[in-house]
C-alpha cells in the first residue's frame, strides 16, 4: 500500500484516502486496506465498570479519523491504553506494522505515536517557547553529558527555536513567546499542547478534545491546520464533541458507547445511524448496549450499510 | 554591647564553614527539588555517606583522603540508585518516605554499638583524617608563621581559612557546572517533570531516566557537603547527620529561592548570619541587662533563636513566598 501512495503523488492524498475508505464496509471493527494502527481486543475494567472492550479496530494511514461517544463513553481511556498511559487487562496492537501493547507512554510517542490531553498538560511554569523547544525530538544537549558542553547542542537549540516559532506563528502563539505557559487561557492551552505535540514530527497524532474551549474563528484555522498534517501524510486520530467539526474535516468515524465500537463508517452514513444517535441522545433506554450489544450491534450495523 | 564583636561574628559565620556545609547541602536540593520536584528528605543521608567515607576509610582502613573521597562519591551514587530504582516509578511522596527513613537508617546503624570498631558509635570518628588536605594549605606554604586570615570583619583560623577558600572554590566550580547543566536542554527537561511528568512522557522524555540523574547528581553534591563537614572538624559524629541538617538545607534553599541558580547561596548567607547575629545579640543582651533575667535564661539562648529565625521565615513565606532570589509571576500561576 505505502508503494502505491508513493506512485500517486501527483495526486493530493485526502482524496486517496477518501477513494479507498469509500470502498470499506461500514462495521464495527473493519479491516483497512493499509491501517497504520491495528487494535484487537483492548480491554480495560476499572473495579466492576468496564471502561473499554474493544474487539476490533483499524485506523487507515494518513486518514482524519474522528472518535466520538457520549461522557463515559470509553475514549480517554482508549487514548490512555494506546499510548501507554494506561495498562490494559488483555490486548495486543500495533503501531506502524511494530507492537507497541505495553510500551511506556516515551517509548511509544518516540515511536511516533503522540498524543495530547483532554485535560491540557502545559509546563506552566515554561514558557510557552520552551513548552516548544522541550517537544523536539533527538535534542543531543537532553543528554547530561552533552548538556554542560554549550557548543554541542548550541545549533541544534537555533534549529529547534526556528521551527518551535513557524509553528508557534501558525498557531497564533507567536506573541506569547516568551510568556509562562501558565499564563495562557484554556482555549490557547489547548492551542499550545497541539503544537507541542508536532514539535515531535509524529507519525500519527492522537487529539483528545483539541476544539473544546476554542472560539469559532481559530477553530476555522485550525481545522484547516489538521487537513495540512494529512496532506502532509500524517494520520490523525481526535475525539470531539462538536458534529459539525467532525462532519467537516473526518474521513472516517469510529463510534464508541460503554467502552464498545458501536458504529463506523464515512461521517455522513454514521450519522444518520439510528444508534448512533441513541446513544447521543440517550435513548430507547430499553435497549440492552451493553449485554449483548455486540451482536446487536453488529447485525444492525450490517443491515443498515449501504 | 560591643556590635561590632556581634556584627563581625555574624558576619565571619555567614559565609563560614557551617554556611559552605549548608550551601553545598541545599545545591543538591535544589537539583532535586527545585528543578526536578523530586521530594529527596535525606540529605543528611547522603552527606553522611560522604563524611562517613573519608574518616571510616583513612582513619579505620588507612586509605588516602583521595581514594576515599572517591569512593565517598561512588557511594553517594550507590545511595541514589538504591533509594530511586523502587521509587522513582511511583508518586512523588514515596520517594520522601523512603529518603527519610534511610537517612535515619544510616544514622542510626553507624551509631550501633554492633559496628562499633567501625563506625565508632555514638561518638564517632576523630583523627586526623584531613591531614593530606590540610597539607595542600597554600597560605602556609607562602607565608610558614601564617596563623589566620582577617578580610575585613571575617576571622578564620589557620586550618579554616584553607577549608573557607577549597569550600567556596568548590561551591563556584559545582554551581558552574550547576548552571550550565539547568540552563541546557536536560534541564529543560528536568523542569518539565517538575511541572507534570506525563506530559513530559508524551512527549518522548524517559522520565525515570532524568529522574534518577538528577537524584545522583544532588545526591553527590550532598556527599560533597559531607566531605566539607567531615575535613572541617577532622571528625564525624552520627547525630551531626540527623534530619535536622536536611531541613536546614530546605530552610536555606526556600529562604534564597528555589530553582534559581545563586538561590542556596544568597539563602545559606542569610540564614547563618540570623543565626548568628540573633544567639549572640541575645547573648550581649543578656549580659547588659536589657533582657530580664526571668525572660530568658542563657542556656535557652539557643532554642529562641530559632523560634525567631522560623518567626522571620513565616514572615518571609508570606510577604515574600518565592524567596529572596524568586520570580513571582511563577508562583502566581500555581493558584490556577
Ligand atoms: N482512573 C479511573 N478509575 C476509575 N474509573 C475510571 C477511570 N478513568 C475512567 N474511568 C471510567 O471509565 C469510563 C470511561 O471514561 P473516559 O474518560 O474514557 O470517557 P470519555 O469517553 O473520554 O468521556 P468524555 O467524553 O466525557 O471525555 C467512565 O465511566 C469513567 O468513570
Ligand atoms: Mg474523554
Amino acid at each position: 500500500m505505502p508503494a502505491d501512495r508513493a506512485a500517486e503523488t501527483g495526486r493530493p492524498p485526502a482524496s486517496y484516502v477518501t477513494r479507498v475508505l469509500g470502498e470499506v464496509p461500514c462495521q464495527p471493527g473493519v479491516p483497512k486496506p493499509d491501517a497504520i494502527l491495528i487494535a484487537t481486543d483492548v480491554h480495560r475494567q476499572f473495579g466492576g465498570l468496564t471502561a473499554v472492550d474493544v474487539a476490533h479496530l483499524e485506523v487507515q494511514r494518513g486518514s482524519i479519523t474522528a472518535l466520538i461517544g457520549p461522557n463515559g463513553a470509553g475514549k480517554t481511556t482508549l487514548f490512555n491504553l494506546l499510548t501507554g498511559f494506561d495498562r490494559p487487562d488483555t490486548g495486543q496492537w500495533t503501531f506502524n506494522g511494530e507492537s507497541i501493547a505495553r510500551m511506556p507512554a516515551h517509548r511509544v510517542a518516540r515511536s511516533g505515536m503522540v498524543r495530547t490531553f483532554q485535560l491540557t498538560k502545559v509546563l506552566s511554569r515554561l514558557t510557552v517557547l520552551e513548552n516548544m523547544r522541550l517537544a523536539a525530538p533527538h535534542q543531543i544537549g537532553e543528554e547530561v553529558y552533552a548538556a554542560v558542553l554549550p557548543f554541542l547542542w548550541r545549533r541544534q537549540e537555533r534549529i529547534v527555536t526556528d521551527k518551535a516559532m513557524r509553528l508557534l506563528r501558525q498557531f497564533n502563539l507567536a506573541e506569547k513567546a516568551q510568556d509562562f505557559a501558565g499564563s495562557l487561557s484554556g482555549g490557547q492551552r489547548k492551542l499550545l499542547e497541539m503544537a507541542r505535540a508536532l514539535m515531535t514530527d509524529p507519525v500519527m497524532v492522537m487529539l483528545d478534545e483539541p476544539m473544546a474551549g476554542v472560539n469559532p474563528a481559530l477553530t476555522q484555522s485550525l481545522l484547516a491546520h489538521i487537513r495540512d498534517l494529512r496532506e502532509s501524510g500524517m494520520t490523525v486520530l481526535f475525539v470531539e464533541h462538536d458534529m459539525d467539526m467532525v462532519r467537516d474535516i473526518s474521513d472516517w468515524v469510529v463510534v464508541m458507547a460503554q467502552g464498545q465500537i458501536i458504529a463506523e463508517g464515512p461521517p455522513a452514513s454514521v450519522m444518520a445511524d439510528a444508534r448512533v444517535i441513541d446513544a447521543y441522545l440517550g435513548a430507547h433506554h430499553d435497549r440492552p448496549l451493553t449485554a449483548d450489544g455486540q451482536s446487536l450491534t453488529r447485525a444492525d450495523a450490517e443491515v443498515s450499510s449501504p | 554591647m560591643d556590635w561590632s564583636a556581634v556584627l563581625g561574628q555574624a558576619l565571619t559565620q555567614a559565609v563560614g564553614i557551617q554556611a559552605i556545609i549548608y550551601c553545598l547541602a541545599a545545591i543538591g536540593l535544589n537539583m532535586q527539588f527545585g528543578y526536578t520536584g523530586l521530594l529527596n528528605f535525606g540529605q543528611a543521608g547522603f552527606a553522611a555517606v560522604g563524611a562517613y567515607a573519608i574518616a571510616v576509610l583513612v582513619v579505620t582502613f588507612d586509605w588516602g583522603l583521595w581514594p576515599s573521597m572517591a569512593m565517598g562519591i561512588l557511594g553517594a551514587i550507590v545511595l541514589a540508585l538504591l533509594l530511586g530504582v523502587p521509587t522513582l516509578r511511583l508518586r512523588a511522596d514515596y520517594l520522601a518516605i523512603v529518603t527519610i527513613a534511610a537517612a535515619e537508617v544510616i544514622r542510626l546503624v553507624s551509631r550501633s554499638v554492633t559496628f562499633n570498631d567501625v563506625f565508632g558509635g555514638s561518638d564517632g570518628i576523630t583523627g586526623k583524617f584531613a591531614a593530606e588536605f590540610y597539607a595542600l594549605n597554600p597560605f602556609i606554604a607562602v607565608d610558614p608563621e601564617f596563623s589566620g586570615l582577617t578580610l575585613g570583619p571575617l576571622r578564620y583560623t589557620r586550618n579554616d581559612s584553607w577549608i573557607w577558600l577549597a569550600g567556596w572554590a568548590l561551591i563556584a566550580i559545582v554551581l558552574l557546572i550547576f548552571w550550565l547543566l539547568v540552563r541546557s536542554p536536560w534541564g529543560r527537561v528536568l523542569k518539565s517533570i517538575r511541572e507534570d511528568e506525563d506530559a513530559a512522557r508524551s512527549l518522548g522524555k524517559n522520565v525515570y531516566l532524568y529522574k534518577m540523574e538528577s537524584l545522583i547528581i544532588g545526591g553527590v553534591i550532598g556527599a560533597l557537603a559531607g566531605f566539607v563537614f567531615a575535613a572541617s572538624s577532622q571528625s564525624v559524629q552520627p547525630d551531626n547527620y540527623a534530619t535536622a541538617l536536611t531541613f536546614f538545607a530546605y530552610t536555606v534553599l526556600i529562604l534564597g529561592g528555589a530553582a534559581r541558580v545563586l538561590g542556596p547561596v544568597a539563602g545559606t548567607i542569610v540564614f547563618w548570619f540570623l543565626i548568628v547575629f540573633i544567639g549572640e545579640f541575645l547573648t550581649g543582651a543578656l549580659r547588659a541587662g536589657w533582657i530580664p533575667d526571668e525572660l530568658l535564661r542563657p542556656d535557652q539562648i539557643g532554642q529562641v533563636r530559632f523560634m525567631l529565625v522560623g518567626l522571620g521565615l513565616m514572615l518571609l513565606m508570606i510577604f515574600r513566598p518565592q524567596g529572596m532570589f524568586g520570580d513571582r509571576r511563577e508562583l502566581a500561576l500555581d493558584a490556577r
